[in-house]
């Protein structure tokens, strides 16, 4: 791997620096108490890949004052970061921690997986395949001078000795599996660790019944190296499994708790959103989320309603405006009408969409659970066939109950227990290298699945943040000009007019903003306005063109000096990406929030012919259960909290990592890297890794053909059973590693471009 | 036969050496972090091991 070069271009730098940090709020509680006034957060940095990197972001942190420690982790591309509460005398602001990393020049995402890191039952797994795997090295290698034919005497001492190491092996790494099978039996069901279990007990309990009587055979070998596979299957499959998550309760902390009511005669009262009737009057100030639906009656602002639409642009609300619960007043204070009760509002509706979205996704059963509906009964019958026939054709019934073990040795599922979760570790491993996280395996499998994918408009197709249309082709004069003003707004039209001023820019200062307006300045000049057209013209107010594109006006004196038009940039990969998906015969549709010419524009350059524009979540949601109900299985790819429903309601969903914190829990796939041709790429190796469980399923299942007929036919010794369980685990472990290969341009792309934007020592 | 009276127990407590060496690296984090550790081997402050 390539190491850190020093000094990249300042486009890059910009480009990166463009998106939103983590706010402090989602930073806050996605943190937890470490004690003694120390909270830890976890960043995902995608960036980092050598010593360098680790040096330059711990340095980055560590010289914060409020940091107490930070440990980059270089193995799956995080930083976990111990900062003190209060530092200084004052609350610590968290976000200047994602931001120190941005400032070094690498991205930072928040973005975890439900207790990743410290999760017990997987240590205890990889402790008890390591146990196992010294028991079975060991009895294995007595075996082997058992089978060169050891003397008698040898023999026995021999197998006593893998009695004696088997025994308590059985119990501590097989524990897993009799505890899930008496789990089964005891509810009248049967699973796969039901003749699992049953195999390992009653071979080594006959294998003890041999060895005190020196017979010739014994199962030791077998019964330990059977639990040893097993669990590698067993440990692998934990770390692909469902995980228990929920963007419910990430939704429901975007609701504010109360409401400032003003009451008729003036007076105010905090008061519970629960309590908030119809037609009360509430108080909205600045930084304030909208408690319950509701219609503006007095005061101007920008309302951010991206909750609603998806959209960075804030609305400009004026009395009559209706706005939603969950929607974040920026600019001014409002005061409005509640139109509707906490329950029957926006938020609660979206939250209500949610629950019947996540219900319904549990009902997906994975492949290794329908095999081994079928699998386990043909097992158990099989065995008790043999043993029956066995003993009613020589009326040997020590030797009818040795077939049937060996039968349940035989068949036991160590090729199967393998085929799915190697290939999906493996698979999980390729996506991580191409910059995109998983989030179980049966998302892997209803990936492959997919015919149609659908994406969201704004921060998905496109950053969805503005960019200056041609900017060669202006003034200026009139751009410095314009970015001098809109240096004064944090509005995002204004924060990109401002970022595409190369040169210098004059001094303009009493700068006033206009909530839901725009910016104003008295210069020498004259009164310069910069804003809609209606604000900048003053009277002279036309209608918004229908071109798809966002404008800007710059005035003096209500004449117009300049307009100036912003798009949404496509992403990156964003067209190679749609004709990725084409090739494959995935069709496509583009659901968005926004307005339908804007909405159209996108379409028109991706030529994506099916395109819905202005729904809500709901209708999103909708769309997607038609899409399903039609017999289709739907891709979801948005980003936004509106697009959270329709996250969940899809048949698998990927978000980018810049995305809502909601949109991140909601979907299956996170995506880290900008380009997104991360989304075909996901779809190509769940594909590949479909195709490889299906191969494993077949070697697994012919192996299975090839050998129950001996271990019927009562020829299994030992060692054939020992030859014949290694080797078909071991075919399907090397089948599932072709998974792995060249990583995409785009990928090695990403990480090349991953660099440190300042010069800097080598750590060697 | 008189050696394997000595040379199993040894095997055996070789191979328990080793089980009982991988149980304490994986209890003591060595695997946490694999690719970072082979490059804070060549930074100077960083001398010991997380946690």
């Amino acid at each position: 791997m390539s190491c850190c070069a020093p000094g990249t271009e300042g486009a890059v730098e910009a480009e990166r620096a463009s998106h939103a940090l983590p706010s402090s709020e989602e930073l806050m509680l996605a943190s937890r108490m470490v004690g003694e006034g120390l909270r830890q957060v976890d960043l995902s940095v995608p960036g980092v890949h050598c010593g360098a990197c680790i040096t330059t972001v711990e340095g980055a942190l560590n010289a914060l004052p409020e940091v107490a420690r930070a440990r980059v982790n270089l193995s799956t591309r995080r930083v976990s970061v111990v900062w003190k509460e209060e530092a200084g005398g004052r609350r610590t602001d968290p976000q200047a921690i994602p931001a120190a990393i941005r400032a070094t020049g690498y991205d930072a995402h928040l973005f975890s997986l439900a207790a990743e890191g410290d999760d017990a039952l997987r240590n205890q797994l990889i402790r008890a395949v390591a146990v196992s795997g010294f028991a079975a090295m060991n009895i294995m290698l007595l075996s082997v001078s058992v089978w060169s034919g050891a003397e008698a005497a040898t023999r026995d001492l021999f197998h006593w000795i893998s009695a004696f190491i088997a025994g308590p092996t059985l119990i501590y790494a097989g524990r897993f599996f009799y505890r899930s099978a008496w789990n089964a039996v005891r509810h009248g069901r049967t699973n796969m660790d039901v003749p699992i279990a049953l195999a390992i007990t009653l071979s080594y309990i006959v294998s003890l019944w041999e060895t005190l009587h020196s017979a010739e055979h014994a199962w030791f070998d077998a019964t330990v190296s059977l639990l040893f596979f097993l669990l590698i299957g067993r440990t692998l499959d934990h770390v692909m499994r469902d995980r228990a998550r929920s963007a419910i309760t990430g939704l429901a902390r975007l609701s504010p708790r109360g409401a400032m009511v003003v009451r008729p005669d003036g007076s105010r009262d905090y008061r519970p959103v629960e309590e908030i009737a119809l037609g009360e009057h509430l108080s909205i100030a600045a930084g304030e989320r909208i408690p319950v639906d509701c219609r503006v009656i007095a005061g101007v602002s920008d309302v951010d309603r991206s909750i609603v639409n998806g959209e960075s642009d804030p609305l400009a609300a004026a009395p009559g405006t209706r706005l939603e619960a969950g929607a974040m007043n920026l600019t001014g204070s409002l005061t409005v009408e509640a139109v509707a009760a906490a329950r029957d509002s926006f938020l609660s509706e979206v939250i209500g969409l949610m629950e019947a979205a996540e219900g319904g996704r549990a009902r997906y059963r994975r492949v290794a659970d329908r095999a081994a509906q079928f699998y386990s009964p043909a097992v158990h019958l099989l065995a008790l066939a043999s043993f029956l026939g066995w003993g009613f054709y020589d009326g040997d019934w020590k030797h009818a109950m040795l077939v049937s073990i060996a039968v349940l040795i035989i068949t036991c599922p160590c090729a199967l227990g393998l085929a799915v979760p190697v290939v999906q570790v493996v698979a999980a491993g390729r996506l991580f290298a191409g910059g995109v996280m998983v989030k179980d395996g049966s998302a892997m499998e209803r990936l492959a699945e997919i015919d149609t994918a659908v994406f969201d408009k704004t921060g998905t197709l496109t950053l969805g943040k503005p960019r200056l249309v041609d900017r060669d082709k202006l003034n200026r004069a009139h751009l410095a000009l314009a970015a001098a003003l809109a240096a004064h707004s944090r509005h995002p039209l204004s924060v990109a007019l401002a970022g595409a001023n190369a040169g210098p820019a004059p001094v303009i200062d009493a700068v006033t903003e206009v909530a839901g307006g725009g910016l104003e300045a008295v210069t020498a000049q004259g009164v310069l306005r910069l804003g809609n057209r209606a604000f900048a013209c003053g009277t002279a107010a036309t209608g918004e063109e229908a071109h798809g594109l966002s404008e800007v006006v710059l005035a003096c004196d209500g004449k117009v000096l300049e307009t100036f038009r912003f798009e949404d940039a496509l992403r990156a990969g964003a067209s190679e990406a749609i004709a990725a998906f084409r090739r494959d015969g995935v069709e496509m549709a583009i659901l968005s929030g926004d307005r339908a010419p804007a909405v159209s524009r996108i379409a028109g350059l991706l030529g994506i012919g099916r395109w819905r524009a202005a729904l809500s979540p709901r209708e999103k949601t909708e769309a997607v259960a038609e899409r399903a109900a039609a017999g289709h299985r739907v891709l979801m790819v948005g980003d936004g909290i509106n697009d959270a429903p329709a996250l969940a309601a899809a048949h698998v969903s990927i978000a980018p990592a810049t995305a809502a914190d909601v949109g991140r829990q909601a979907a299956d796939f996170v995506f880290l890297h900008e380009s997104l041709e991360a989304v075909p790429f996901a779809y190509e190796t769940a594909r590949r890794a479909g195709r490889l469980i299906r191969q494993n399923f077949a070697l697994a299942i012919g192996y299975n053909v090839v050998a129950v007929p001996i271990a019927i036919l009562g020829h299994a010794t030992p060692l054939i059973a020992a030859i014949a369980m290694s080797t078909s685990s071991i075919i399907v472990v090397v089948n599932s590693l072709r998974l792995r290969g060249r990583l995409p341009a785009f990928a090695v792309r990403a990480a090349d471009e991953a660099r440190p934007v300042k010069p800097m020592v080598r750590a060697a | 036969m008189n050696t394997l009276i000595f040379l199993i127990p040894i095997a055996l407590f070789l191979g328990a050496l080793g089980l009982g060496a991988f149980l304490w690296s994986l209890k003591s984090g060595q695997y946490d972090d694999v690719e970072g550790a082979a490059w804070r081997v060549l930074d100077d402050g960083d001398d010991k091991p997380a946690r």
